[in-house]
């Protein structure tokens, strides 16, 4: 009698078992998926008040009521954005600005690392040295400028677009990329009687769209959000019509932050422009970027893990 | 068919035998190429290099450097003054203090991240939630310094708001430093995750197969098979930030800062920005730019053997 009741539990015992971790492991996955909830909102929420907040009117934000709804709806900011010649205009001009730079850069950076996947290229090494150099010493911010003083590209566009169109760590990038595709592509071309440019038009570049686009992300994200060059080379007034958005939005708002006394006393961000416009010239300056990253989260993903491996 | 003897015949005994002449015909368009980058390189990277000659001299940008006449103290009179200036050296302690937060609570946060999303059981929520996370890495930190007055203000703010509170999270130094920590997690925590996580995926899944059946718990598996895994990154991720202790980021310092907190925020990068571009001190910030810079180097390649002795590649 026990040997069989013995027997009847044996696989139900395992069964039991099976059960238990089957739901445990269920649990802790509910917990981690709510532990990725909490991480997802934390991005998100700074963003989904800025938005509510520009979507408010201007009395709301003052009494301060606004959090991830907006009150008063309406779209005046934007309006007003989209009205104000200064804000327009420096809109546009960096999504030019963007554009000429990306190109260029994307460009440039394939001149740079095509010639040196060839094993055989002449003064390759030496050629390499002077390129990689640059990664791990810079000369400084001082001698930059004084060499864009000398040549005369202060307070002119060329300062945004000539001095940092080509990124070493990009050129990598693209360099490891290219190593992937096979040497007997190429060879098989230049059998063919291809010279190296054909072969690039033929072989590489069709094959490196997916790190075109990566590099192409990194180099308009780099300059849409460019801020430090744009301070410092344009510091005369009547460059002011070249200032990229990051810079207006940056003197925008510290001008509308009072002095220390009275930052102490009512906190900061009280004066000058409504809030709400300065919130939708935020969201202008974001959205081009939110909209586009996501579609390329696959390649850049690639592109990053090249760059750490090899960088 | 000449032609297709004379190519494989060039492959196979690769460029070394091949004559000048002949090899510049074939690849002189690769020369031609490399024209406009090496331009830039020469002059956009070199010839600032040159420049740092002025570090030496005396402050005088309208003669080329070469013909300036040397500063005092045999050339180092920009040097001494620099260590003489305590406002360089709050700058200095401000930048390796805020650099060493960044490494000792920034690093490990993506790593706990990546081993979240690695657990997460639903493919496609994850995919979601790693969009979502990558987000912050795209927005500059003026964008950031901004939400984070509307969010942070001592009075007005909404965190305050929402708490009932009025503390000053930007307000005072130690707070203010704190926020510097917790912004640039917030920033750049997920987007740090991607190479983390590419690392996960060279893990065998045989290993994890063999805990199961030997009954290891979740976070067994972790402490034995995933952290052993990515390891060597970990190591040389650390090991290259420690290399960037005296580097200074200038965007982040800069649009967080308020008068309220200068003496915390202001980093090497600001104090050059201040002394050489504000106040035209020309010599003097190329001094302290230089001093950065090697500085830099030194910790770069004390670093990258330092890689190499834990037994990982280095990075070159």
């Amino acid at each position: 009698m026990s040997t069989v009741n013995n027997a009847a539990s044996l696989p139900n015992k395992k069964l039991h078992d099976g059960m238990i971790k089957s739901r445990k492991t269920r649990v802790g996955d509910l917990v981690i998926a709510f532990v990725c909830l909490v991480a997802m909102l934390i991005c998100l929420l700074p963003m989904v008040h800025v938005l509510a907040c520009s979507l408010s009117s201007a009395d709301a934000l003052v009494r301060n009521d606004v959090f991830l709804w907006p009150k008063g709806w309406n779209l005046e900011a934007y309006k007003t954005v989209m009205t104000t010649e200064k804000y327009v205009r420096s809109l546009g001009w960096t999504a030019v600005l963007t554009v000429v730079c990306t190109l260029l850069s994307l460009f440039l950076t394939i001149c740079t690392a095509y010639p040196l996947i060839y094993p055989n290229l002449r003064g390759g090494k030496v050629i390499n040295f002077i390129i990689l150099f640059t990664m791990y010493f810079s000369a400084g911010t001082i001698p930059s400028y004084i060499l864009l003083n000398n040549i005369h590209f202060l307070n002119t566009p060329w300062a945004l677009i000539v001095p940092n169109c080509i990124s070493v760590f990009n050129v990598i990038i693209m360099r490891s990329f290219f190593y992937g595709v096979p040497d007997s592509l190429r060879e098989a071309a230049e059998i063919d009687g291809a010279g190296p440019i054909r072969v690039l038009f033929r072989v590489y570049l069709p094959l490196s769209l997916p790190v075109i686009a990566t590099l192409a992300l990194f180099y308009a994200v780099g300059r849409w959000n460019g801020f430090s060059d744009a301070l410092m080379y344009l510091k005369k007034s009547e460059s002011e019509k070249y200032w990229p958005i990051q810079l207006l939005l940056y003197n925008v708002i510290k001008n509308s932050t009072q002095t220390s006394e009275q930052v102490a006393q009512e906190g900061f961000f009280n004066n000058g422009v409504s809030k709400t416009i300065q919130m939708a010239t935020v969201m202008f300056a974001t959205v081009p970027i939110l909209i586009v990253y996501p579609w390329l989260q696959r390649y850049f993903v690639t592109g990053v893990t090249i760059g750490a491996v090899k960088g | 068919m000449s032609d297709v003897k004379q190519a494989s015949l060039n492959r196979n005994i690769r460029s070394q035998k091949m004559p000048w002449k002949v090899y510049m015909r074939r690849y002189w368009t690769l020369y031609l190429l490399l024209i406009l980058p090496l331009a830039f390189f020469l002059v956009f990277r070199y010839t600032p290099m040159s420049y740092i000659l002025l570090a030496f001299k005396k402050n005088n940008i309208l003669l080329p450097p070469w013909q300036v006449p040397w500063a005092k103290n045999n050339g180092f009179e920009w040097f001494i003054k620099a260590f003489q200036d305590r406002n360089f050296i709050a700058a200095l302690r401000n930048t390796i203090f805020l650099n060493l937060l960044d490494l000792l609570i920034g690093t490990p946060m993506p790593i706990i991240m990546a081993l979240i999303l690695n657990e997460l059981a639903f493919p496609k929520y994850k995919r979601v939630t790693q969009t979502v996370l990558y987000l912050p890495h795209f927005l500059s930190w003026v964008i950031i310094s901004s939400i984070s007055l509307r969010l942070f203000a001592t009075n007005d703010g909404m965190i305050n708001k929402l708490m009932g509170t009025s503390i000053p999270f930007l307000g005072t130094e130690n707070n203010w430093r704190a926020m510097y920590i917790v912004l640039g997690i917030w920033k750049e925590c997920g987007w740090n995750t991607i190479i983390y996580l590419a690392a996960l995926t060279g893990i065998s899944p045989e290993l994890y197969e063999a805990a199961e059946v030997d009954g290891a718990s979740r976070l067994q598996k972790i402490w034995h098979i995933t952290l052993p895994g990515i390891r060597s990154t970990i190591i040389v991720l650390l090991i290259m930030n420690l290399g960037h202790i005296l580097g200074s980021e200038f965007d982040r310092p800069f649009t967080l800062s308020n008068p309220l907190v200068v003496g915390a925020s202001k980093t090497i990068s600001i104090f050059v920005y201040e002394r050489g571009i504000q106040g035209s001190q020309f010599s003097l910030s190329t001094a302290v730019g230089l001093f950065q810079s090697v500085v830099c180097v030194i910790f770069l390649l004390l670093s990258n053997s330092l890689a190499k002795k834990f037994g990982e590649r280095g990075i070159w």
